[in-house]
């Protein structure tokens, strides 16, 4: 059983944002990164054009890798394994990963970050692996000069949409509405696309294939008809969900399910437990959002390490 | 360590095989195969009595990969007997994949 100041769990910008201000102020951050996803939903990306301080761009797992280093360099450790519990008990909370070590620690940082929502139609299970994707990055390549649908409105819909186009023979993206979430940059740069065509107003009602996917059902959202679309590959892009599995029941949840934190603060109801990035913002989440929402969490935690009572900690000696 | 198998060497080494053999498909550019190489690498080194462990380079091996319609990687195939026994897709922790491999190691 190691005691720790801080621990930070999840490592995208809001974790390792957090790890590189508790680690300059001498907490000795531990980071519990994710055994597979360590780094976060940026290790997926490829180029990022809008983080300050990189005018050409950088790609988004390299961007990751030098969080990774600045923290660490400053005293922060980084663990590549799962949390599996997490005990709430205000000066000394347990945590116990899923390859069994076991932590105390006196403040807690969530950066669980999101996971990708799922359409929610019968074969996308089944056939996700096998024509069915949430990763552009991972998987475009296997889909040279096929047909390749693209189920989404939004910036990660519009980025799938274009980098798809470099091996597809043809991109269709799919979207509910004729308007889009994501920014007027990407919606211009994926109109440009010779290979990018819009089925708007639009959204997916079957799922074809046994083996492998050899197409959809598309139905009109305002006339109700239906239409075949013979594509072999699916990517969904339709946003993500908050991942607070690990906490929704002691912790207090906004009503659209992302963690409730104080003000602009990254207090949660829980003494000593902060939150920041994605699991507390429904709106913003970018990098850099995060990035700063991890700062603050860190300077939250310091604050309150710095003013925190003994008797706290007696009582979490107590129970030992 | 699990060693790579080519196209060339794919029927032997897996195909032909005595024992269960799992199959990590994988390529240079994918950053969840990085986050699950050296877990597998653990399971092999782990269970190197009952199960083969080797790793197929879908960029460099795509006859392979395409043989058996890998569309997604991370993707781990374990063959017996020269068929596919399970496949598991995308990356995962080590407890869950030792779950899902339970009747090859067990």
């Amino acid at each position: 059983m190691t005691e720790r100041q801080v621990v930070i769990i999840g490592s995208g910008p809001a974790g390792y944002t957090a790890a590189i201000y508790a680690a300059r102020a001498n907490l000795a951050p531990l980071v519990i990164a994710g055994s597979v996803t360590a780094g976060g939903e940026l290790m997926n990306t490829t180029d990022v054009e809008n983080f300050p301080g990189f005018p050409e761009g950088i790609q988004g797992p390299e961007l990751m890798e030098n969080m990774r280093a600045q923290a660490e360099r400053f005293g922060a450790e980084v663990l590549y394994d799962d949390v599996a519990e997490l005990r709430m008990n205000p000066g000394a909370h347990g945590i116990t990963t899923a390859l069994g070590a076991e932590y105390t620690a006196r403040s807690v940082i969530l950066s669980t970050g999101s996971a990708y929502r799922e359409l929610g139609l019968p074969r996308e299970k089944e056939l996700s692996g096998h024509g069915v994707s949430w990763c552009a990055t991972c998987d475009g390549f296997f889909f040279k000069d096929q047909h390749i649908a693209v189920v989404g409105g939004g910036d990660s819909a519009m980025e799938e949409a274009t980098f798809l186009t470099r091996f597809a023979s043809k991109v269709t993206l799919i979207h509910r509405r004729q308007d889009f979430r994501a920014s007027q940059t990407m919606i211009d740069r994926a109109k440009a696309d010779p290979k990018l065509e819009f089925l708007l107003d639009s959204e997916v009602a079957e799922i074809h294939g046994t083996d492998s996917l050899t197409g959809l059902t598309v139905r009109n959202t305002t006339t109700g008809e239906t239409s075949e679309l013979p594509v072999t590959g699916m990517f969904v892009a339709i946003g993500s969900d908050p991942r607070t599995d690990l906490v929704k029941d002691e912790l207090t949840l906004r009503e659209d399910g992302y963690l409730a934190v104080e003000g602009r603060s990254s207090r949660t109801n829980v003494e000593g437990i902060f939150a920041a990035g994605d699991v507390i913002d429904p709106v913003y989440r970018q990098a850099i959002t995060a990035a700063g929402s991890g700062c603050v969490a860190a300077t939250d935690a310091e604050h309150y390490l710095a003013n925190l009572k003994e008797p706290a900690l007696q009582v979490s000696l107590s129970k030992e | 360590m699990s060693k790579e198998v080519t196209d060339a060497t794919f029927d032997a080494e897996v195909l032909k095989s005595d024992k269960p053999v799992l199959v990590d498909f994988w390529a240079p550019w994918c950053g969840p195969c990085r986050m699950v190489s050296p877990i597998v690498d653990e399971i092999a080194d782990e269970n190197a009595d009952k199960l083969n462990v080797v790793k197929v380079n879908t960029d460099e091996n795509m006859e392979t990969a395409a043989a058996y319609g890998i569309t997604s990687i991370p993707a781990l195939y374990v063959f017996k007997d020269g068929e596919v026994a399970k496949t598991i897709i995308g990356a995962r922790p080590k407890p869950a994949l030792l779950q899902e491999l339970q009747e090859f190691i067990g």
